[in-house]
């Protein structure tokens, strides 16, 4: 007879053998994400006139190899929601399948109430806050777009890994936010001057922006996919970024086989 | 030994197809006072009756706030209500942290109905002893439910639960196609006629023993108990008081529901509504 209360209700030692804990124990530590592997770049998104305009290129860099070319990062959430994500692809494809099943979910009641951007964003940042906080985060940068199907006011907003969120009428994540913000900032310093800005000019904007990362971004793609969304709904495509000039190139000394 | 085999527990149907624990549990929401909930196409309005145990106690609480956009009036078992309007104030918490959303007033409503069918499927459970009118606005305008502890859930234009709430109804049946276009204020005041007529012929509506709510589509959850109630009993007017009440209530017997201020809803209604005083309770 075991007297120490620990042997109570467990098999006796003397009877079974020792009970082999080893399978608890695994050699490795648990281990959490502390790196992305496969990686999308730049998300840029611009508010205008009545809607917003969001794109992504179409690359999933392993390391500095440009491993895959067609990979969707837009995803279409409801009827007036667009997310962009950079950062690791697997981790966008797991929040992909989180807001698919959220979607689902919430049309099950069909009683007339939609998730639409704000909601959208808020959930996504209490998602990635929740794994931050579990120190084994999502290691993804998003923007979430969208436009209200009554007001038609437009929705922009950043959230990260960490958890963090801001909003503003430009936004882009990545390298994005150090190459293409400072131009768009240039174009839309405010809500005002959004409000200002026609959707033509906008995707004008937008295109240039996309060919300085093509240009200066090292992980970027020559084709991208962007969506507009206004009042009456989404709107996407694709583009590839036309009337390159290299001619800067020849400047540039230092690298490769060259003779001074 | 038993008279009624088929009512100890909540699981089993009587040979009839009833299942008695759920219909007593109907039974203690009558045993409550009054409660009377009614909706504009911009307002809903909830009133109610408080009692007291004794004269020096307090009176008990019958309308609980559960957020901005939603609240809740109760006839019954006031600890049940307690727990259902903490599990709705969770539910409305939750909705807000994670969607920046006020909760859907539909989805509260179906959560607590779940939550209530359950007890009436599981042995060893009991049915809720309460019964909830459910007030709220949400993106779909102003609603008003009504939950009962058998799990179900309706939507109403008015609606009125507890002792004698079928005085109120009467007088909701009988005014509820005016009711979307009213103001704010008018719709209490026809929240306080229809509590009015539950009244026992002795009692009055008073700054004690009334409560309001009320919200709109851009007026957050407004309750008004004690002083606060005096300015809506005072548009009652004269109308309001007993004498005049104990004079309406016997041309009302007398005429068969031709009250003084019944001119224009006669011509709205035509002859055959004014029987519905005489409808039975369910």
């Amino acid at each position: 007879m075991n007297q120490f209360p620990h042997g109570w209700g467990r098999p006796r030692d003397d009877v079974y053998g020792a009970y082999d804990a080893s399978y608890l124990n695994s050699t490795e530590p648990v281990t959490h994400t502390q790196r992305p592997i496969v990686t999308g770049t730049s998300v840029l998104g611009v508010k205008f006139k009545d809607g917003v305009i969001i794109a992504a290129d179409n690359i999933a860099s392993y390391g500095s190899l440009a491993r895959y070319d067609n990979v969707e990062r837009l995803l279409q959430v409801g009827t007036h929601t667009v997310i962009g994500a950079g950062g690791d692809i697997s981790d966008m494809q797991y929040l992909h399948l989180l807001l698919d099943n959220l979607l689902i979910r919430e049309q099950y009641p069909a009683d007339d109430h939609h998730l639409y951007a704000p909601q959208v964003h808020t959930y996504l940042s209490r998602v990635l806050y929740q794994r931050r906080n579990k120190f084994d985060p999502l290691w993804n940068s998003i923007l979430t777009a969208g436009a209200d199907p009554k007001t038609s006011e437009p929705f922009l907003s950043y959230v990260d890994l960490r958890g963090t969120t801001f909003s503003a009428p430009a936004l882009a994540t990545g390298f994005g936010a150090h190459l293409a913000v400072p131009i768009l900032r240039r174009y839309v310093p405010d809500d005002a001057a959004a409000e200002a800005l026609t959707q033509e000019d906008a995707e004008k904007l937008v295109e240039e922006c996309m060919k300085v990362l093509w240009y200066r971004d090292a992980r970027s793609g020559v084709t991208y996919s962007w969506a507009v969304i206004k009042k009456d709904g989404v709107e996407t495509g694709n583009k590839k970024i036309e009337n390159q000039s290299w001619k800067f190139a020849e400047m540039i000394k230092g690298y490769g086989a060259q003779n001074i | 030994m038993f008279r009624n085999n088929y009512d100890n527990d909540s699981v089993t149907f009587s040979p009839q197809g009833r299942i008695f624990q759920v219909e007593y549990a109907l039974e203690a929401i009558k045993q409550g006072s009054a409660a009377v909930g009614l909706r504009s196409k911009t307002h809903v309005a909830l009133v109610a009756l408080k009692r007291n145990a004794e004269e020096l106690g307090s009176y008990q609480k019958k309308i609980i706030p559960i957020d901005k956009h939603l609240g809740v009036a109760l006839a019954g078992l006031s600890p049940d209500a307690r727990v259902l309007s903490n599990f709705m104030r969770q539910q409305s918490m939750a909705s807000r942290l994670l969607y920046k959303r006020p909760v859907p007033v539909a989805r509260v409503v179906n959560a607590i109905a779940d939550k209530a069918q359950v007890n009436t499927q599981h042995y060893g459970k009991r049915p809720y002893g309460v019964g909830l009118l459910i007030a709220g606005v949400d993106e779909t305008g102003p609603h008003l439910w009504e939950f009962q502890p058998s799990g179900q859930i309706l939507e109403y234009f008015g609606a009125a639960i507890g002792a004698r709430s079928q005085s109120a109804r009467t007088y909701l049946e009988r005014y509820f196609e005016s009711f979307p276009d009213v103001s704010r204020d008018e719709l209490v005041v026809h929240g306080l006629k229809a509590l009015r007529d539950t009244l026992q012929q002795d009692r009055e509506l008073t700054t004690d023993n009334t409560s309001i709510a009320i919200i709109g589509i851009d007026e957050d959850w407004k309750q008004y108990d004690g002083p606060k109630v005096k300015r809506f009993l005072d548009l009652l007017g004269e109308d309001g008081t007993r004498s005049q009440r104990a004079a309406r209530m016997d041309t009302a017997v007398d005429v068969g529901g031709e009250g003084e201020d019944d001119d224009e809803l006669a011509a709205l209604l035509g002859p055959q509504e004014g029987t519905s005083a005489m409808d039975t309770t369910e």
